[in-house]
C-alpha cells in the first residue's frame, strides 16, 4: 500500500553511478599459511580418530550382533529364555525387565528431582543454596557401586515391611500385586519381596535423581526475573509464581531432564546386578523377587566361552544401546526446542 | 421514574469527572506519638511457626498411636512416610482455619517441597554415611592401606590383607586412559569448535550419541575386540581402553561447550593482529578456556574411576600386586569393592565397604578440585594469576617505550628497518596483551 504511493510522489533518484555489471559474491577463501594447514589437518585427524572409534563401537556391535540375530530371527524380540547354545534366546524378558526397573526408577526419581530442584531454586535460604547445589552435583558423580552397596545392605532390610504393606493393601493395583504372597497367611515370609524390581528401581532412582535434579534446577534458574516479578506484582503467592511462570517456562527442561535420567537408568549395571536375582520371564510384578535387565545379563554371562553367546550378548547390548540412543536424542531435541533450552546444553 | 434513570448516571459520573484529576487518598490514621516500629520483612511468621510445631507434634503422636495401637504396621520407613503425610494434612487443616484458599495451597505446597528436599538430602547423605560407618573398622588397620589380598583367606580378620593393589591398579588404569583421552579429546573439541563445517557437525552428532553408550557396552566392545579377537589377555591396558571409550565422549562434549564459550572478540582481536589460526588457538582460545577444560577432564576422570562394569569385563580378577598393565589381570577400586561384597563373609563385606569409602573419597577430592578450578568462568583469573598478568603487562609496556626511545635516538640510521623492528615488537606485545592481560578483566557474566 505504501510503496506505490511513495514511488508515485517521489520518483526514484537518478543513480549516482552508472549501472555496472551485477555483483558477485567475493571469494572469501583466506590465504592460510602452512602452519594453519597443518593445524587443521591435525585437528581433523583427531576428530576422525574419535569418529572411527565411536563408529567402530556401533559397527562392531551391529556386525557381531547380526550373527546372533540371524540365528534367532524374529524370535530375538519375543523369546524370554536365554540359552544361546540351544538357539533358544531372546530379549523379551531382559528388555521388559530393563524397562520395568527404569520406569520404576523414573516414577520415584522425577518427583524427588523436581521437588529438590524447586526447593533449591525457590525455597532454600540463600546461604545454603550454593552448598546444596554442590552436594547434588557431587551425588551425581558418586560411583554406582556405592549406591549398589547402600541398596543391598541398607535399603533392602528397611523396605521389606513397606513392600509387604503395599502388596497387602494396594495389591489390587495390577503392577503392585504379588500373586505368590498370601496376606492372610501370618507366617508369610517377607523374603518373597527381596531382590525385586521395586528395590532395584529405588536404588537407580536415587542415582538418577541428582542428574535430573541438576538439569531441572539449571533451567529453573533461567526463568526471566521480569516474569517472576510480574506474577508477584499481580499478587501471586510463591506457589502461584512457580505454577504460572517457572513451570511453564521450564517444561522442556523438566521433560529433557527426565529423559536423560531415563537414559541413565536404562544403562545402569552394577547397582542392579548387586540387588536383583535374575529371572528369564517377563516379570511385571515389581514387588516380587526376581528381575532382570540387559546390562545385568551382560555382566552375568560375558564369561561364557562360545562365540554365539558373545554374539547374542552383543545383540542384546545393541538393543540396549539403540534404546538409550533414542531416549537421549529425544531428550536433547526436547531441551533444544523448548523456550528455556536456547542457552542450556542438556 | 423514567426521567430519573437517565439522570442518575450523570449524577454519579459528574463528581468522578470533576475529581478525575485528583487521586483519592484513603483517610490517614492520626499520627501517633509512639515511636515507629520496624516492620518484620522476614517470611517466617510466628503463627506459621506455631502451626508447624503443632502439626509436627500432632502427626508424630497420631502416627505413634496408629502404629502401636490401631493397625498392625511396622518398619521405620513406613513410620516416616505416614508421619510426613499426616503432617502435611494436619498443617493444611491448621492453616485453613484462618487463611484463604490460595494461601492454604501455597503453605501446604511449600511444606511439601521442603519435605521432598529434605527427604532427598537425607537419602543421599545416608548413602555416604552408611558406607563410611560400615567401612570404618577396616579403614583403621594399617595393613588395609599397604597390603594386597594374596595372603589373606576368606576367613581372616581385618588385620590381614589390604587394598593397595586396587589403589595402584586404579591409578595405572586411569593414568593410561587419561594419557589417551585427554589429548585426543581436547584435540577433537578444538576441531569441533575451530574447524566448523558439515564434517565437524557429523562428528559432534556421533560424539553426542556416544555419551548415551551404556558403560557395560563399552566394556563388552573392548572384551570382544581386544580380548577375544585380537587375543590379548585381560589386563589393565584393556580396562583402560574400555575406560577411554567411555570417557572420550564425556570429555569431548564438555570441552566443546567450554571452548564455544570463549568470547569471539578475543579470537578476532588476535586474528586481526595477524596471528595465524593455530597461534590464536594456542595463545588465546586454550588458555582462556583452561579452567573449564580442566573441569571437563576432572569430571570425566571421576566418571571413569567410578565405573565398575567396563573394568569387570576387561581387567580380570586378581589378589596380587600387579604394576604391569600389559600382562596379567589388574583390579581397580570399584571392581575390588564389587568382588569383596559378593563374598558372604562379614570381614570381606567390611573390606568392600572400606574400599568403597576410599573410592568415594577419591571422587569427592576430584570433584572438589574441579569446583575450585572450574568455579571461575572462561578467562576469569585467580588473584595470583592476575598479579602475574599485571607484572607481565608492565614489563611489556616498559619494553615498548624502550623501543620508542631507541627509535627517537637514531632517527636517521636505516629508518625503515628500525620502523619494522619496532612495529614487530609492538605487534608481538599487543598480541600478548590481547591474549593475556585483557581477559583478566573480563567478567564471568560476559562469557556466560
Amino acid at each position: 500500500m505504501i510503496d506505490p504511493v511513495q514511488t508515485e510522489t517521489q520518483p526514484e533518484p537518478e543513480p549516482l553511478m552508472p549501472p555496472q555489471t551485477p555483483d558477485f559474491p567475493r571469494a572469501l577463501a583466506a590465504n592460510t599459511g602452512l602452519s594453519d594447514k597443518i593445524f587443521r589437518g591435525v585437528a581433523r585427524t583427531g576428530g576422525t580418530i574419535v569418529l572411527l572409534i565411536m563408529l567402530l563401537v556401533g559397527v562392531f556391535l551391529l556386525y557381531n550382533g547380526y550373527q546372533a540375530i540371524s540365528v534367532a530371527g524374529f524370535g530375538f524380540l519375543t523369546t524370554q529364555a536365554w540359552e544361546p547354545n540351544n538357539g533358544d534366546f531372546g530379549i523379551a524378558a531382559v528388555l521388559s525387565g530393563t524397562f520395568f526397573i527404569a520406569l520404576t526408577a523414573i516414577a520415584i526419581a522425577v518427583p524427588l528431582a523436581l521437588g529438590t530442584a524447586l526447593y533449591i531454586n525457590e525455597y532454600a535460604p540463600r546461604g545454603i543454596k550454593r552448598a546444596l547445589i554442590s552436594v547434588v552435583d557431587l551425588m551425581a558423580a558418586i560411583p554406582s557401586v556405592v549406591y549398589g552397596l547402600w541398596g543391598l545392605f541398607f535399603l533392602q532390610p528397611l523396605i521389606l515391611p513397606f513392600s509387604q504393606w503395599l502388596a497387602t493393601y494396594l495389591g489390587w493395583i495390577p503392577i503392585l500385586s504379588a500373586p505368590n504372597f498370601d496376606p492372610s497367611d501370618p507366617l508369610a515370609s517377607p523374603t518373597l519381596f527381596t531382590s525385586s524390581t521395586f528395590i532395584a528401581g529405588i536404588v537407580v532412582a536415587l542415582m538418577v535423581a541428582p542428574i535430573a535434579s541438576s538439569i531441572m534446577r539449571e533451567v529453573f534458574s533461567q526463568t526471566p526475573l521480569g516474569e517472576r516479578e510480574g506474577a508477584l506484582a499481580l499478587g501471586a503467592t510463591r506457589w502461584g509464581v512457580i505454577r504460572t511462570v517457572v513451570i511453564p517456562f521450564s517444561q522442556g527442561g523438566i521433560i529433557g531432564g527426565t529423559m536423560l535420567g531415563l537414559g541413565r537408568a536404562l544403562g545402569e549395571t552394577i547397582a542392579v546386578y548387586l540387588i536383583i536375582s535374575p529371572v528369564f520371564i517377563i516379570q511385571p510384578h515389581i514387588l516380587e523377587k526376581g528381575a532382570n535387565s540387559i546390562s545385568a545379563l551382560i555382566a552375568l554371562r560375558y564369561n561364557e566361552a562360545s562365540a554365539l553367546e558373545i554374539s547374542a550378548l552383543m545383540a542384546a547390548g545393541l538393543a540396549l544401546f539403540l534404546v538409550t540412543l533414542a531416549v537421549n536424542f529425544g531428550a536433547s531435541t526436547i531441551i533444544a526446542r523448548s523456550r528455556s533450552g536456547a542457552s542450556s546444553e542438556g | 421514574m423514567t426521567t430519573v434513570l437517565p439522570d442518575a448516571p450523570t449524577e454519579v459520573i459528574a463528581p468522578a469527572t470533576q475529581a478525575g484529576r485528583r487521586t483519592e487518598l484513603p483517610a490517614q490514621a492520626p499520627a501517633s506519638d509512639a515511636p515507629e516500629t520496624r516492620r518484620a520483612l522476614t517470611g517466617v511468621r510466628f503463627s506459621d511457626l506455631m502451626r508447624l510445631v503443632g502439626a509436627a507434634a500432632a502427626s508424630f503422636a497420631l502416627t505413634w498411636w496408629i502404629f502401636s495401637q490401631l493397625l498392625p504396621l511396622q518398619g521405620v520407613l513406613g513410620f516416616i512416610v505416614t508421619c510426613f503425610a499426616l503432617f502435611v494434612i494436619i498443617f493444611g487443616v491448621l492453616v485453613s482455619l484462618d487463611e484463604s484458599g490460595p494461601t492454604v495451597k501455597d503453605r501446604v505446597i511449600s511444606v511439601f517441597v521442603h519435605g521432598i528436599g529434605v527427604l532427598m538430602l537425607l537419602a543421599l547423605s545416608s548413602v555416604v554415611v552408611f558406607t563410611i560407618v560400615r567401612g570404618w573398622d577396616s579403614l583403621f588397620h594399617g595393613n588395609f592401606w599397604i597390603m594386597d589380598m594374596s595372603a589373606t583367606g576368606p576367613l581372616d580378620g581385618l588385620d590381614s590383607g589390604g587394598i593397595l593393589y586396587a589403589i595402584i591398579g586404579t591409578l595405572i588404569m586411569i593414568g593410561i586412559a587419561l594419557a589417551i583421552s585427554v589429548p585426543l579429546g581436547i584435540l577433537t573439541a578444538v576441531f569441533l569448535s575451530e574447524v566448523p563445517g558439515r564434517y565437524a557437525k557429523f562428528v559432534r552428532t556421533v560424539v553426542e550419541a556416544m555419551t548415551a553408550l551404556p558403560s557395560i557396552v563399552a566394556g563388552l566392545f573392548i572384551y570382544a575386540s581386544v580380548v577375544l579377537i585380537l587375543g590379548f589377555e585381560r589386563s589393565g591396558f584393556a580396562a583402560s581402553l574400555a575406560m577411554t571409550v567411555m570417557m572420550l565422549p564425556i570429555i569431548i562434549r564438555s570441552a566443546d561447550v567450554v571452548l564455544r564459550l570463549v568470547p569471539g572478540n578475543l579470537k578476532e582481536a588476535s586474528l586481526a593482529l595477524g596471528a595465524s589460526q593455530w597461534r590464536t588457538v594456542w595463545n588465546v582460545t586454550l588458555p582462556t578456556a583452561r579452567s573449564g577444560l580442566t573441569t571437563a577432564v576432572i569430571l570425566g576422570t571421576a566418571r571413569g574411576i567410578g565405573e565398575t562394569s567396563p573394568v569387570l569385563l576387561t581387567a580380570g580378577t586378581t589378589t596380587f600386586f600387579n604394576v604391569n598393565p600389559f600382562s596379567g589381570p589388574m583390579v581397580s577400586l570399584p571392581l575390588a569393592t564389587f568382588n569383596f561384597v559378593k563374598s558372604p563373609e562379614p570381614t570381606m563385606i567390611a573390606r568392600g565397604f572400606g574400599t568403597a569409602v576410599v573410592l568415594m573419597l577419591l571422587v569427592i577430592v576430584l570433584f572438589a578440585l574441579a569446583r575450585v578450578i572450574g568455579g571461575r568462568g572462561a578467562g576469569v583469573l585467580s588473584p595470583r594469576q592476575l598479579r602475574k598478568r599485571r607484572l607481565e603487562s608492565v614489563n611489556d609496556l616498559e619494553r615498548i617505550t624502550r623501543g620508542e626511545r631507541a627509535e627517537a635516538d637514531q632517527p636517521t640510521v636505516q629508518q625503515a628497518s628500525v620502523d619494522a623492528v619496532a612495529q614487530a615488537a609492538a605487534v608481538a606485545a599487543a598480541e600478548r596483551l590481547v591474549a593475556r592481560s585483557r581477559r583478566g578483566r573480563r567478567r564471568k557474566d560476559d562469557s556466560e
